[in-house]
């Protein structure tokens, strides 16, 4: 809503001042109205909780999918875990085949899509709000989402399309119009018109604005405040670099680096939980006991079983459908030892590393418990922490209080997280963007020049609304996607029975 | 069972003067030579998005380029000499697939060519000439 004194108001400002940071505020704030008012329906829609509770219909969408394909394919998260545990390793791949994508590649460029900032900011908010109980949910959802992961990873290995030139291009739009055909099912185009139209959303917001504006939070937490634009720039020339100039060695110096990243983060995890390995009872005592009564925190048992279901979705991005275009790329002649190596994913990065985050919060002492009751001091529906942070400041924080000089390699690790993050999803978007408009050197750069565009809007402007919209339509791919799974779930049952049934018979055999 | 000498090739000069003794000498023994050329390659290493789609096509270019500029002219060569020929290009991890080759395709002796230079990264990771001559299944001549 514009009147004539803010109009005004910001005028004057402007002629007193004439400085560049006015400007850009203006800008931003003109920008966030006009695009809440157009975007704002969509985003309530989608982030609309039940009637009469908190719960988000959205994260009840994913987990009930979750369940429903860990009790379809009775629960094959656990089933095949030692199997694709061998794949991974490389025991059933034919030597005559090395050179091509190995399992473990597949599966590594698709977690360094997702472990990120959900792993370290998310994690702390969900903790913040539900209390340790929170962490029970999430591992729980963790452990349900693998289910999810397996069936689409398998579909988008099993429907991708494989060209004269030997590149593939697979993904829930190749699925979705494939597998619905074969079906015999209508509406198979419209799912995927719908899914890639939401994916290019999700991936210029929550895979590349977000990201940008979450890294230079980080950055200019330690080096001082600095306009967001410079980070913008340097961000968009490096992502510029990888995506259109093929520069791989930057692109190789950090899928090397991030893996490192993530690995120091759990072994330092590791190490703060084994100085006080005489808490790790009381703590899991505090996660169960949390889990079913809340320990006072708002909301009690919904309130902590809420925030942990919200986290695992949001981190492992189950049911999403991103996650079966990353791993469609794989040489395979078995689409189901993808979806068996996929379902590794939702176990690393949420029953792994997000519980290692939560752990440490909850050991290190950095919720307040009133010592009367034994439940935790909540304020504004927060839990009280030690020096009052929250989100990655509180993960920081509780990392600080262990190893002093801990949150500076943090703030590396969530810039580089959110690096990789970005060039994951910029290869999400860019294969919905071709799925729309047909492959051709020309549309790619397109595409990829709006990305970069994207990166440094996303890093100089504080743009709510936008970041709101952005994550909307990374879970409005879910609602379309998993639409998809519970059709198509019948061929992905068939080729899982067909597998396990050669399996045992030995007519798939080791190598090693 | 005849002779076959196995011979690893990476176009280097060392490697042209390795196929040059096993040449004479499977002259004089009636040996068959068998050129391998190996790709390094880890399952394990970290691919790009991008890279993982196009992995298929770059791995297919890569074995004809090494088939048609490297390997041929050899085979050429060797024909040449009136010696039977057979070739292999493999990926993986250089020393073991040397190993391997030589194991799976029954070599009675190998051929490795040493460059003679001493640069930093062989000090500190060895070259193939000398881990084969600690891990060959084979008698292995190392030609300098």
């Amino acid at each position: 809503m514009t009147n004539k004194n803010t109009v005004a108001g910001v005028s004057a400002a402007l002629l007193l001042l004439l400085s560049g940071p006015a400007l850009a505020s203006s800008v931003d704030e003109t920008v966030n109205q006009v695009f809440a008012s157009a975007t704002g329906w969509f985003v309530n829609f989608i982030f609309s909780p039940f009637p009469g509770t908190s719960f988000p219909w959205i994260v009840a969408w994913l987990v009930v999918a979750a369940t429903v394909f860990t009790f379809y394919f009775f629960f094959i998260q656990f089933r095949a875990f030692p199997h694709s545990i061998s794949l991974v390793k490389g025991d059933y791949s034919d030597p005559d085949d090395a050179g091509e994508v190995s399992h473990f590649q597949a599966l590594a460029t698709a977690l360094s899509g997702t472990v990120g900032l959900g792993n370290i900011a998310g994690v702390a908010v969900a903790v913040g709000i539900g209390g340790p109980g929170a962490t029970f949910w999430m591992i729980l959802a963790g452990l349900m989402g693998m289910a999810s992961k397996f069936t689409e990873c398998t579909l988008g290995v099993k429907y991708r399309n494989e060209y004269e030139d030997g590149t593939v291009s697979g993904g829930p739009m190749y699925y979705l119009t494939k597998g619905f055909n074969e079906r015999g099912l209508p509406g198979g185009r419209v799912l995927a018109v719908l899914f890639s139209v939401f994916c290019i959303l999700g991936a210029l917001g929550g895979g590349n604005m977000f990201q940008a504006n979450q890294a230079h939070q980080q950055i200019s937490g330690i080096l001082g405040g600095y306009p967001g634009w410079i980070t913008g720039v340097i961000f968009a020339g490096v992502v510029f670099a990888v995506i259109v100039g093929g520069l791989k060695s930057i692109a190789r110096v950090t899928e090397k680096v991030v893996p490192f990243m993530g690995i120091m983060y759990v072994g330092a995890a590791i190490v703060i939980l084994l100085v006080n390995v005489d808490k790790i009872g009381w703590a899991f005592g505090q996660i169960f006991a949390g889990a079913f009564t809340g320990l006072g925190v708002a909301g009690g048992m919904v309130g902590a079983l809420i925030q942990g279901f919200k986290r695992a979705a949001f981190s492992n991005e189950a049911g999403v459908g991103s996650a079966a275009i990353a791993h469609s790329a794989v040489r395979t002649k078995e689409p189901i030892t993808e979806g068996f190596v996929s379902l590794l994913e939702p176990f690393i990065d949420t029953v792994v590393i997000c519980t290692m985050t939560a752990l440490v919060i909850i050991i290190t002492g950095q919720l307040m418990i009133d010592p009367a009751t034994g439940n935790y001091l909540v304020e504004g529906g927060h839990i009280v922490t030690a020096d009052g942070s929250s989100g990655v400041g509180l993960t920081s924080a509780a990392f600080e209080s262990a190893i002093s000089w801990f949150p500076y390699v943090l703030a590396i690790a969530v810039v580089l997280f959110a690096f990789s993050t970005m060039i994951s999803w910029s290869y999400y978007g860019l294969k919905a963007w071709t799925y729309l408009f047909g492959e051709g050197k020309t549309k790619e750069i397109t595409f990829k020049v709006i990305f970069c565009v994207f990166v440094v809007i996303g890093a100089a402007a504080n743009l709510g609304p936008v970041i709101d919209f952005s994550d909307a339509a990374i879970f409005a791919m879910a609602v379309v996607n998993i639409i998809g799974l519970y059709f198509l779930m019948p061929i992905v049952k068939r080729e899982l029975n067909s597998y396990l049934s050669r399996l045992a018979s030995g007519e798939i055999k080791k190598f090693k | 069972m005849s002779k076959k000498f196995l011979v690893a090739c990476d176009g280097s000069p060392a490697s042209g003067r390795a196929l040059k003794l096993a040449i004479e000498q499977a002259k004089m023994s009636g040996a068959s030579i068998l050129l391998a050329h190996v790709l390094e390659w880890s399952p394990y290493s970290f691919l790009t998005p991008e890279e993982i789609e196009e992995r298929h096509k770059r791995r297919s270019e890569e074995i004809k380029r090494a088939e048609t500029a490297l390997i041929q002219p050899l085979v050429q060569d060797v024909k040449g000499e009136g010696i039977e020929v057979d070739s292999v290009i493999r990926y993986g991890h250089v020393n073991e697939t040397l190993v391997d080759i030589a194991e799976k395709e029954g070599a009675s002796q190998m051929f490795i060519g040493r460059t003679g230079h001493s640069s930093l990264s062989k000090i500190v990771f060895g070259s193939v000439a000398s881990a084969m001559a600690q891990i060959a299944p084979v008698p292995c001549t190392v030609v300098p």
